[in-house]
């Protein structure tokens, strides 16, 4: 693993000329979605608004065509992303169905599955969540008890999750659970399935954000059954099959853009005739911003090449965090605009709630240390 | 040509470009041995046209040699030589063998054939036969123009913070070897915005190899019986120096990729701002790790890290390309903001004011 994997690659033209189609169509379809809506970025949750992403098929565009999807390639599919973060449309409800539990199902799913669940998250009308961490299991993912044993009806189903985002609206939760005895190796005895939320015996509460907001949940599996065949890819493996969906989940632009909203608002605040301070730091983030999507391109290109750089993603992941994070304070060193979750200008109620989700964004999808661990291990120092 | 310039620069600066070679040539004690290998693989003309006797390699391609010159500190303006031939074949000028480098903060003015004005900071000023440098900025019908550095009046030394000579010279009527109108499709800026992008490859380049040292450091020096890449403080360290040398290469690669028909002025600003970030970082990190070792003559890490602290500067600073950038993108406004940074075409930095220290 080395840094030399990073290699600039522009988007092809045929990718890039979706970038008018889309811009259209949001203009279209969303001009008048307010501000601070826009800022929730990928939390925004809005069904109807996915469907009509579906309708254009621009949700599992990657997939192959016999399933719904367009077999688009990964530099498409980004172009389309992009464009929806950068206008902070509201793609929560289809978002971890589109970039992970499709291309999963894909990848490791039974013809069964694929024709099953591939055409419905294509028309943008199933919603997908990830039960991976567990009350007691966080970083240590490895260490998860939730679990499911066979019996003569399929699985049987028992434990915890936390931290689930959707839970509440999703319709399936692909989850990592333990289906074998706690071998001496870590990462095995470990296999995902496919859960249908409607099953009985599950359980399902929202956990409020500091914010206010309900995003994440816990849910409960009290001797929920499964049948045979929501074990997806193969038993015992799902160790490997989390790690494979790793790349795709840490390298994508809404690992850098969760403030593009607040960013523009500040420059809108600070007007077209900034001081020293305001250009000199307005243009380091924006020197930055366009470093990380040239990053961020690159692992695109590496995934189109059918490598698996899981390495280059967290180099992407943590960096882009940073960077989101920094924006908030940079607000604040700016312009002597305090804060307003009610009354005050766009700007004001933009900055309050990204101040609040900021912290958010380094614990979401593996923490900042569990990423440098990776990136050190990838140079061989662990 | 990308594959072949690399191996072959990288094997002749592996074999002359030794620490000890290039300890021996800071102060200004020029490299002959060293240019001449580097003259006569032709590299000082690559850039050229081939009808005037260059490989016509475009700045893409020409990414390579600057990123190779900074992973081996070489003490030679070789990247100054390619872009002033480089400058000289887009004016339609004879390109020039022998040593060549540039001044990107020229106040020269022209007139009958003759200069009168200083070029200040010239990489390898006092060793250099000739010199590009673009006359009467401020005017209409700025020139680019070729100075023999033997007709300078007078020359102010100067050395930056690795040992590597950047001078001033004065003229006073000496007459040009060559000039020729600057090519409309070029700004007057183009020597600043190429040196900015010459010291982001090097920047990359030094990181790169910088960060190879300190890695193998960390496995090999031991404390508390362990080697000191075990804890995982220095894990971390060493991950957040990946990160931004990963960074600093492809923000300067990104330059060089988008610069082959016209210097890209934002993403050659984005790179000086993020390699120049990185330089500091790593920097910072890579004597962390050494420990006191790293702070020692002998030992060979200060050749990489006080390339790093100059070269950042060099051709402005992170400080001047972001609030240039920070300019252009205010002006465009926050509705404006992702159009801009998604279309290359739109990305026209403004130019500023200087306010010299
Ligand atoms: C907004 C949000 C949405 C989320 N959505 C989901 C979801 O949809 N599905 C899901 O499964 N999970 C989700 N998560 C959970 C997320 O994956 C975990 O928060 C994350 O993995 C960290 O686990 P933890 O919170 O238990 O913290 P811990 O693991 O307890 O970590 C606490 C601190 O200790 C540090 N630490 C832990 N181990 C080490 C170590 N070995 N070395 C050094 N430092 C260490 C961590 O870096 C961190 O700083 C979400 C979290 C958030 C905040």
């Amino acid at each position: 693993m080395s840094i030399t994997q990073f290699t600039y690659s522009r988007i092809p033209a045929e990718a890039e000329s979706l970038r008018d189609e889309v811009r259209e169509f949001l203009q279209n379809n969303l001009g008048d979605y307010p501000t601070t809506a826009r800022a929730q970025s990928w939390m925004g949750f809005d069904a109807a608004f996915s469907r009509k992403l579906g309708a254009q098929g621009w949700v599992g565009m990657a997939l192959p065509e016999q399933y719904g999807g367009a077999a688009a390639g990964p530099f498409a599919r980004y172009v389309i992303i992009e464009e929806l973060l950068a206008a902070g449309a509201p793609v929560s409800a289809h978002w971890i169905a589109d970039r992970q539990s499709g291309p999963l199902i894909n990848r490791f799913g039974s013809e069964a599955q694929r024709e099953r669940y591939l055409p419905p998250i294509c028309r943008g009308e199933s919603y997908f969540c990830i039960g991976m961490s567990e009350p007691n299991s966080g970083s240590d993912l490895a260490s998860i008890k939730t679990s499911a044993t066979r019996n003569d009806a399929g699985w049987l189903l028992n434990g915890q999750k936390v931290w689930t985002t959707n839970a509440q609206h999703a319709h399936f939760m692909i989850a990592l659970v333990r289906t074998g005895e706690k071998q001496a190796a870590r990462h095995e005895g470990m296999s995902q399935f496919i859960v249908d939320l409607r099953l009985p015996g599950i359980t399902i509460r929202p956990i409020r954000d500091l914010a206010g907001g309900e995003h994440f949940n816990e849910v409960f599996f009290d001797n929920v059954q499964l049948d045979a065949d929501a074990l997806i890819g193969t038993e015992g493996k799902g160790w490997d099959q989390v790690t494979a969906e790793l790349a795709f989940e840490r390298s994508g632009p809404e690992r850098f853009l969760s403030c593009i909203e607040l960013l523009k608002t500040l420059i809108s605040a600070v007007g077209r005739q900034p001081d020293a301070l305001q250009s000199r730091e307005i243009g380091r983030l924006s020197a930055k911003l366009l470093t990380l999507r040239n990053m961020s391109l690159s692992v695109t290109a590496q995934l189109a090449a059918g490598e698996h750089p899981a390495w280059a993603a967290s180099c992407v992941k943590d960096l882009g965090n940073l960077f989101e994070q920094e924006i908030p304070e940079v607000a604040q060193l700016l312009l002597e605009a305090e804060p307003r979750q009610e009354g005050g200008s766009e700007h004001a109620q933009v900055l309050a709630y990204l101040t609040q989700m900021a912290p958010s964004f380094s614990l979401r999808g593996g923490t900042r240390e569990i990423l440098r661990g990776i990136i050190a291990r990838g140079m061989g120092l662990r | 040509m990308r594959e072949l310039f690399e191996s072959t620069i990288e094997r002749l600066l592996a074999d002359l470009a030794t620490p000890e070679y290039v300890l021996g040539c800071e102060g200004g004690e020029w490299p002959a041995e060293l240019w001449a290998a580097v003259e006569a693989s032709g590299f000082t003309l690559a850039a050229v046209p081939e009808s005037l006797g260059g490989a016509e390699a475009g700045w893409a391609d020409l990414y390579v040699l600057a990123r190779a010159a900074g992973r081996f500190a070489a003490p030679i303006p070789l990247g100054e030589a390619l872009l002033g031939n480089w400058l000289l074949g887009k004016a339609g000028l004879e390109p020039q063998t022998g040593i060549l480098s540039f001044a990107a903060e020229a106040d020269l003015s022209l007139r009958d054939g003759a200069v009168v004005g200083v070029l200040r900071d010239v990489p390898w000023g006092r060793h250099a036969q000739s010199l590009v440098a673009i006359a009467d900025r401020n005017s209409a019908t700025p020139s680019v123009v070729l100075l023999s550095t033997e007709s300078a009046a007078s020359q102010t030394l100067s050395l930056n913070v690795a040992g590597e000579p950047r001078d001033s010279l004065h003229f006073t009527g000496a007459r040009v070897l060559a000039c020729a109108p600057l090519p409309a499709s070029l700004s007057v800026e183009v020597l600043q915005l190429g040196g900015a992008l010459l010291r982001s490859a090097q920047i990359a380049g030094a990181l790169h190899a910088l960060l190879d040292m300190t890695s193998a450091y960390a496995s090999e020096r031991t404390q508390f019986g362990r080697p000191i890449g075990a804890f995982q403080a220095i894990q971390q360290q060493l991950a957040v120096f990946a990160e931004q040398a990963a960074a600093a290469g492809i923000a300067a690669e990104a330059a060089f990729a988008e610069s082959d028909t016209l210097f890209a002025t934002f993403t050659i600003a984005a790179a000086k701002v993020s390699t120049a970030e990185a330089a500091s970082v790593g920097a910072g990190i890579a004597h962390s790790v050494h420990g006191a070792i790293g702070f020692t003559q002998e030992y060979s890490l200060h050749l990489l890290s006080r390339r790093l602290w100059a070269w950042r500067s060099e051709f402005g600073s992170a400080s001047l390309w972001s609030q240039r950038i920070g300019q252009m993108v205010c002006g465009a406004g926050g509705e404006g903001y992702w159009a801009l940074l998604t279309d290359h075409a739109n990305q026209q930095l403004c130019t500023l004011e200087r306010k010299s220290a």
